[in-house]
């Protein structure tokens, strides 16, 4: 497909992305006919389910972040939020429901990673939505077989003599990892520590940065 | 409620495939490893699995293993380990 004469700015040959309305799987179609059946027979309403939904996209990383920054920064939150995860983060507004916030502290000696090979487990009550990524066969897989291989394809290597511990998330534990303080920020204030906490590295796969050369903007 | 095992203790994990949904990985069946924490107890999730109530609730254990352990031929480093969630009736002492 040729680029177009005028100035439109893209080749659609490169930027032409399917529909997808034969894209819907055997089991998105059970969800949507069983969905549909409780709703008709009054076990909740369209706005609950929708509501339900909601509760997983107000949350997100910026929710995980303010716990860690807090428990870099105070001692005694630190040692509530890895005494009883769940507890510690009542004070986020965040209720983990019917499963239970546990979590792990990398160490200089130890890197802590989360994956669920069964499914998918995720806090999502804290963290929003796990990515795509997270969810795949590949990663699920993988993680648990070959940790430091995948940790290399995002990016991150660890020191020598450092353990890997992978954490399977099998039962009623949502995983959440509190990665290293970075170097360079012992004058930063906790709004700061926020903005340097990514959503992979509480999930593990990926190390806090140090922040630039400059300091704290 | 009374946990079987304690932190520390050495545990097996069940060598067995009975039918239904189980949430101890195959991978892990028949290896031991060392209790790293004790949860509580929760409802049973192969017997709410059919249907049923998942009672009575049964300890949870974090139970950590060598990944050489898991894996004979793992090539990662001899210290990684693994922490799985594993309920008490998957669990018996080490033997020997």
């Amino acid at each position: 497909m040729a680029t177009h004469g005028d100035d439109h700015g893209h080749d659609h040959a490169r930027t032409f992305v399917a529909d997808e309305e034969d894209s819907l799987g055997h089991y998105a179609i059970v969800e949507m006919a069983v969905r549909e059946l409780l709703i008709e027979k009054g076990v909740f309403t369209p706005d609950e389910f929708r509501e339900g939904l909601e509760v997983f996209d107000k949350a997100g990383p910026h929710l995980g972040a303010r716990a860690v920054a807090r428990a870099w920064t105070d001692p005694e939150f630190k040692e509530s939020l890895l005494a009883d995860g769940s507890a510690a983060v009542k004070e986020l507004g965040v209720d983990m429901k019917l499963t239970e916030l546990y979590v792990v502290e990398n160490t200089p000696r130890v890197h802590n990673v989360i994956v669920c090979t069964l499914c998918s487990c995720y806090p999502k009550p804290l963290l929003g939505a796990p990515p795509d990524w997270y969810k795949s066969r590949n990663y699920r897989s993988r993680m648990v077989r070959e940790p430091r291989s995948v940790l290399a394809e995002f990016g991150t290597t660890l020191p020598e003599g450092v353990e890997v511990r992978v954490h399977d998330s099998t039962a009623t534990m949502r995983y959440m990892v509190l990665p290293l303080r970075p170097e360079g920020t012992a004058d930063f204030t906790r709004e700061q520590l926020e903005t340097l906490v990514n959503r992979d590295s509480m999930i593990g796969v990926t190390v806090v940065p140090a922040p630039g050369q400059g300091g704290p903007g | 409620m009374t946990a079987r095992f304690a932190v520390g203790e050495r545990v097996r994990v069940h060598d067995r495939y009975p039918p239904g949904h189980i949430r101890t990985p195959y991978y892990i069946r028949g290896k031991s490893g060392v209790v790293a924490d004790m949860v509580g107890a929760f409802t049973d999730p192969e017997d709410c699995a059919r249907g049923g109530d998942g009672l009575p609730e049964r300890p949870l254990y974090r139970v950590r293993f060598r990944q050489t352990v898991a894996w004979p031929d793992y090539a990662g480093d001899g210290r990684d380990t693994v922490d799985i969630e594993i309920f008490e009736h998957w669990l018996e002492p080490e033997p020997g």
